[in-house]
């Protein structure tokens, strides 16, 4: 508790560059993974590329990605972007396929409905697609979201400023207080952010309050399938 | 009007699905497409809103082309009834309705109003239209499906074996609503169904299709009863086997009603 009382400036600072992270970890995810995933829907090649890159992304262990980005890309290893580049591939491997997985499973008969009603193709994947996908979509970005919160603290290892560096400071100096700060921490901004997206994705669903029981398993599902992809070997 | 002239389709895979067809549907009346399951009603259905092209021949919808109107536009100039409603499951019973005014261009409250007149067009309270699709019972939602087609007050109508998927009871009424909404509204309409009674019921005249898309007979219902054209067309209807024979039996002075089943269903008015 001393430690705290002498060092909170430094561990809000912390806080606040990890949520600044994922935030835009959690943005840049969405933004490429739903178009790339409703492409591929119609796109054999692109089909291929998400199965290949979601199936081999995750074998390859975070810290190596982080050594291996800076060289591809050129940007300093010891950067934020380089995080951001490389956790947000770990997202788009995830939600790229669980979103791809939910627009093949749209009905039929609702697409071919809003067809025959003269819905244009642009106007369908927003009023109608994108809509019926998003239980999936929130279920998976929760993944992502607790995935992105824990891997972040391994970006402190090359020396990337995030709530991680009070593990690893805490660990080469021996400080307990710091190193249970930095646990606590990470685990209730995960917290508080799973509930925001829970929160505001149920106000943006509110037809799915009510039952459709099958698509909430098939949601609970995807979210189980997309754990045990990330527990098995990232980080 | 619409009408089919020498239409042919045979999909990718090889299946043909219109074989030369050609019939009318006089503007005003309303058309049965009848046939066995895969004899190809709804591919004809679907070409008149172009979901389907023919690989050959001529389909006019009041008397336009319609190889020559941009899809989006022909659609919704067409109202399309389907099984089950096909009603977006994340949108409100009356964004449901309003949603095909709206793409006709109306503005967000007139499209709301027109939606809930037609609600009550179809016998809906008011108060559903605030519910969600999966919160109505199967003959209600179909109920918000002919609303839905009804509020771009197109001329023409398709439907897709409308009542196919609730309890007869409820068929029955379904289609007396749709007979009486035809006469008040006066509707260009072409109707799917593999239902000989339905198609009794409903419709002016019927186009019987057998198994590869060519039409076995276009005839009114009482053309097909008095001179079916061949076994195919006889069978299809009953007529070969007696099941859609009524025998007037005398039960103590009064002449009774017998089906092809010898039960009772009515009675002879003198
Ligand atoms: N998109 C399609 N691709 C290939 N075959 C199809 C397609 N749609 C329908 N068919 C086939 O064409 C035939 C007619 O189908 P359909 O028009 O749906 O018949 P119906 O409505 O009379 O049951 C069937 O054999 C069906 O399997
Ligand atoms: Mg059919």
């Amino acid at each position: 508790m001393k430690w705290l009382s002498q060092n909170w400036p430094m561990v809000i600072d912390l806080t606040l560059d990890h949520l600044w992270m994922t935030v835009q970890i959690t943005v840049l995810t969405v933004l490429f993974a739903v178009p790339l995933a409703r492409l591929s829907m119609t796109n054999r090649w692109l089909r291929a590329v998400a199965v290949v890159f979601t199936n081999s992304l995750y074998a390859v262990p975070s810290l190596a990605l982080f050594m291996m980005v800076p060289v591809l890309v050129g940007v300093p290893l010891r950067s934020t972007t380089n995080v951001v580049i490389v956790l947000t591939l770990y997202g788009v491997a995830v939600i790229w396929r669980s979103t791809l997985d939910a627009f093949d499973t749209l009905p039929p008969r609702i697409l071919d409905a809003s067809d025959a009603m003269g819905v244009t193709r642009w106007r369908r994947f927003w009023s109608v697609e994108l809509p019926l996908a998003s239980p999936v979509l929130v279920s998976a970005l929760r993944v992502v979201l607790a995935s992105t919160i824990s891997l972040i603290t391994v970006g402190a290892v090359i020396g990337v400023p995030s709530l991680g560096l009070l593990f690893t400071d805490g660990f080469q100096r021996g400080i307990t207080a710091e190193v249970i700060t930095g646990i606590v921490v990470v685990v209730a901004l995960g917290w508080l952010l799973d509930r925001l997206v829970a929160v505001a994705g149920a106000a943006a669903m509110p037809w799915r309050a009510t039952t459709p029981r099958r698509s909430r398993r098939l949601a609970r599902r995807v979210q189980a399938q997309s754990l045990r992809g990330t527990d098995g070997s990232a980080a | 009007m619409i009408t089919f002239e020498n239409v042919n389709k045979t999909y990718p895979n090889g299946t043909t699905a219109a074989l030369d067809v050609s019939f009318t549907v006089p503007a005003g009346s309303t058309v049965a497409l009848l046939g066995p399951s895969g004899a190809g009603k709804t591919t004809l259905l679907r070409m008149v809103n172009r979901l389907v092209d023919p690989d050959s021949g001529r389909i006019t919808v009041g008397d336009r082309d319609i190889s020559q109107i941009n899809p989006v536009t022909l659609r919704r100039s067409i109202g399309y009834v389907l099984q089950e409603g096909g009603l977006l499951p994340h949108k409100r019973v009356l964004d449901n309705v309003a949603l095909v005014a709206r793409l006709n261009g109306a503005s967000k409250a007139d499209a709301r109003e027109r939606a809930q007149r037609m609600l009550t067009l179809v016998g809906l309270d008011a108060e559903l239209g605030s519910r969600f699709p999966h919160q109505l019972s199967g003959g209600q939602q179909q109920r918000v499906g002919v609303a839905r087609a009804l509020v771009g007050e197109a001329d023409v109508m398709l439907m897709d074996e409308p009542f196919g998927a609730v309890d007869p009871m409820i068929r029955r009424e379904l289609q007396a609503q749709t007979r009486r909404l035809q006469s008040e509204l006066g509707k260009t309409v072409l109707l799917v169904t593999h239902d000989v009674d339905e198609a009794f019921s409903l419709a002016d005249q019927i186009v019987v299709l057998r198994t590869g898309g060519s039409v076995a007979q276009y005839a009114t219902p009482e053309e097909l009863l008095t001179n079916p054209a061949d076994d195919f067309v006889a069978d299809l209807l009953g007529l070969s086997d007696g099941a859609r024979d009524l025998h007037v039996v005398d039960r103590g002075g009064r002449a009774l009603v017998t089906d092809g089943s010898g039960r009772f269903i009515g009675r002879v008015r003198a």
